[in-house]
């Protein structure tokens, strides 16, 4: 069938799109739980799951979109990435779980409390890691032959994704960080004021070594990065420029920008990164267009999406109206 | 010891699936259940109909929690263990799971807040439009689901071209030959599944001597719903059947233990079947039924399993002893069905305390009775993953090892056995404080969202009350 227009690239836009969402929405929350064994004490933990209470268990439903819409759109995607990651997948979900158990069970605890702590902080440290070393798998690129993968299981485990896993978990956390500086207040707020701008350090510092590690992981990115003077390089720029706005702001005692700031730092990283692989989708030998689905199934999806996704943003909204106004502070006792 | 990454798979599968199966069948049923006792309260404004919608909706809340977190691994188990199936049926597979997803599952999640923490801030018909939107969402989500099945079983409106399928006619794919039966059936067992749990508890709490008259009342519901759902089941299940007999003979064949065609052939009741020797051990068989059955003709011919080669047929031990559970389970239903019937023209159904003390059991049987079903109907297609286009070998991931795959089985049977317990456990725990305290007058607390389905139920995970 003559495509009549390019609905693979409309495609990646919206994954592009959906996996940027789903990585500020769940981080700050994922980050409550990398910081929640740092915590001085219950009443801090108790602000922190408190603080993304409401929000954080739509993302279980938006991740579960991302797995049905990548094997919708780009089934290659989904056909190499999640062999390849087979034990790395298994750990972010077993990861997912907990956290999303405990989340739900710590609040009716009282003497089993501190069993829920463990799995909420090691569910979602376990969680952030993995989708850390996705990235960098990602990086380094898969062994495939004939559309499939024929790598090994641990292949995706090097010193590299190692790096990245531990970037990600530091990155989530200062993402956590700063939404808490954002939601809460006083000794809770001084603590998150503390913590950011040493979480901000150890960020910078792993990528920093994330960004010399790669050229020499992957050739197709050295090529890209070094062939000349590219406009690529404004991507770097300004996510430093982010993080100097969130030192900053943190120095000034700021309440929003700290956080906003942080998103910048995480979008202009993950522009960086994908200008750097395109148009590889999985690299190193397939690009989106070869990782795509059929026309029509593309077409069949799309045009249904269309239609039913105002409708599913219209109750959404309408829900969120009915429960809108100030949540009293204190809370859980 | 050789690992097989192909049974380890099939393992792991059957796992996943069973254990998250159990709590979609259950709230499918229940949420029609909870529109309805809504709906009788906005029509009556009798107090009684409100205080039982309030119980449960706790009880859902608890079980919609687990069913979420149980099904967020189905969604990467096709990729992780069955990536050549996966991408040979992504064209179709992938629309519709993604439209399972944006038309049924944020559906559910929006107005399930609405039903859970919105009676005092919308009108009552709002709410119990929330209540109905939330059974519309689980019935279009097991539209989907079980669009995809059927297209497993009796495949059509497919092409394939360079190893990948692709749609030719999206009406075809989506209502293939078995869909129907498959859902009108799957819908019966679900409101069987919320009668019978309905049903029991109620049974319970009245032995209890609790709350009597409400518990009663829904008892009564209940009752009147196996009384029209069991018989039916039993003909949708016939008429599904022998839709099967036309597109799957091979899974009929093992049902019956049927390992040769032939004419007149008997209704097994009870045998051994042994696959290695191609017959049956110890049978007992009533002559002729089996033809009577599936042809309705005494002498009609039935094929057997001699049709296709012993390594392309199902497993017959499991397809066979499943398929008896299942209809043995059935029949039960119908017997309480008929016993309540009886005792209500007595009209002490409500004091019968051996009535009601199965019933309890009872409560237990549609669970048993939806897992036998779906192993049958799974394993009867076996050793096709799509049905005479793809076997289960030539659908598993290629670099799987069998290493691999029993790591994440072990794994996911110890965090599901972690995870069950403790949500089985807060279950019994809102159960035993019952309709009482799921109406005490109770102040919301901070925690409390309308995202967050178990924040819903009062009860606290350990001994005490809070």
């Amino acid at each position: 069938m003559e495509q009549p227009f390019d609905l693979t690239l409309i495609w990646a836009g919206i994954i592009a799109f959906g996996v940027m969402m789903y990585v500020l929405m769940d981080g700050f929350d994922l980050g409550q739980g990398i910081l929640f064994p740092f915590a001085p004490d219950e009443h801090h933990r108790d602000v922190m799951m408190n603080s993304v209470a409401p929000v954080w268990d739509g993302n279980e439903t938006w991740l579960v979109l991302g797995g049905a819409g990548l094997l919708a759109a780009f089934p290659l995607v989904y056909s190499v990435f999640l062999p390849a990651l087979y034990i790395g997948v298994f750990l972010l979900l077993a990861g997912l779980i907990f956290r999303g158990v405990a989340f739900e069970f710590r609040f009716k605890a009282k003497t089993s409390k501190y069993l829920w702590n463990w799995a909420f902080a090691g569910g979602s440290t376990v969680a952030a890691f993995a989708q850390g070393a996705v990235v960098g798998a990602y990086i380094q690129g898969f062994e495939t032959e004939n559309f499939r993968y024929v790598g090994g299981a641990l292949d995706w485990l090097t010193p590299f994704t190692v790096i990245t896993g531990l970037g990600l978990v530091a990155g989530y956390a200062l993402l956590g960080a700063t939404w808490l500086i954002m939601k809460s207040e006083g000794e809770v707020q001084q603590w998150a004021y503390k913590l950011a701008p040493r979480l901000l350090l150890m960020v910078l510092v792993v990528f920093a070594i994330i960004s010399v590690y790669t050229p020499f992981v992957d050739p197709y990115v050295k090529e890209r990065w070094f062939s000349g003077f590219s406009a690529i390089w404004l991507l770097p720029v300004l996510a430093l420029y982010c993080a100097f706005t969130i030192f900053k702001s943190l120095r000034k005692g700021q309440e929003g920008m700290p956080f906003v700031a942080t998103m910048g730092l995480f979008l202009f990283t993950y522009l960086g990164l994908l200008a750097s692989k395109w148009p590889y989708m999985v690299p190193p030998n397939y690009t989106l267009y070869d990782a795509a689905s059929a026309f029509e199934s593309q077409l069949f999806l799309l045009l249904g999406f269309l239609f039913v996704i105002p409708i599913v943003l219209a109750y959404t909204a309408w829900t969120y109206w009915i429960f809108r106004g100030k949540v009293k502070a204190g809370g859980y006792h | 010891m050789e690992l097989d990454p192909l049974l380890l798979s099939r393992i792991q599968f059957a796992f996943v699936v069973c254990f998250h199966a159990i709590f979609p069948v259950f709230t499918i049923g229940l949420a029609s259940f909870i529109a309805v006792l809504e709906a009788l309260s906005f029509k009556t404004g009798n107090p009684l109909w409100q205080k039982l919608s309030k119980f449960w909706i706790q009880v859902f809340a608890v079980v919609f929690g687990m069913g979420v977190v149980s099904g967020i691994v189905m969604s990467f188990q096709f990729g992780t263990n069955w990536s050549n199936f996966s991408y040979a049926t992504a064209n179709f597979l992938g629309p519709v799971l993604s439209y399972e997803v944006v038309t049924a599952f944020f559906l559910e999640a929006a107005f399930l807040g609405v039903l859970l923490f919105g009676r005092d801030k919308v009108p009552q018909g709002v709410h119990l439009f929330a209540a109905i939107m939330v059974a519309l969402g689980t019935f279009i989500s097991s539209f989907w689901i079980l669009s995809a099945n059927s297209l497993m079983q009796t495949p059509d409106g497919l092409e394939l071209r360079n190893g990948m399928y692709h749609v030719v006619s999206w009406a075809d794919a989506l209502f293939t030959a078995s869909f129907a039966y498959r859902f009108i059936h799957m819908a019966l067992a679900s409101f069987l599944t919320a009668a019978l749990v309905v049903a029991g508890v109620s049974a319970w709490f009245i032995l209890q001597k609790r709350e009597f008259a409400t518990n009663r009342k829904a008892l009564s519901i209940a009752l009147w719903m196996l009384l029209i759902l069991a018989p039916l089941q039993v003909v949708v299940g016939d008429f599904h059947g022998l839709n099967t007999l036309k597109h799957q003979p091979m899974k009929v064949a093992a049902m019956e233990g049927n390992w040769e065609t032939g004419t007149g052939v008997p209704l097994i009741l009870f045998a051994i079947p042994d696959q290695q020797a191609q017959t049956n051990h110890f049978e007992l068989s009533v002559p002729k039924l089996a033809s009577y059955v599936l042809t309705h003709d005494w002498d009609g011919e039935v094929p057997g399993l001699n049709e296709v080669a012993p390594e392309m047929q199902p497993p017959v031990f499991i397809v066979f002893w499943s398929f008896r559970i299942m209809v043995a389970m059935g029949l039960l239903m119908v017997v309480f069905a008929i016993w309540g019937l009886l005792l209500r023209y007595k009209g002490k159904y409500q004091h019968s305390r051996s009535f009601l003390q199965g019933l309890r059991l009872m409560s237990l049987s549609p669970f048993i009775a939806v897992l036998a079903g779906w192993v049958v109907t799974e394993s009867g297609r076996a050793p096709w993953l799509i049905y005479e286009q793809m076997t289960h070998a030539e659908g598993l991931t290629p670099s799987l090892t069998g290493g691999m795959a029993l790591f994440t089985l072990i794994g996911y049977i110890v965090v599901y056995a972690l995870v069950f317990s403790a949500g089985v456990y807060y279950l019994l725990k809102v159960f035993r404080g019952g309709i009482e305290k799921a109406n005490r007058p109770h102040e919301q607390q901070e925690f409390e969202r309308p995202k967050r389905p178990f924040s819903a139920a009062h009860a606290s995970l350990e001994e005490g009350d809070n």
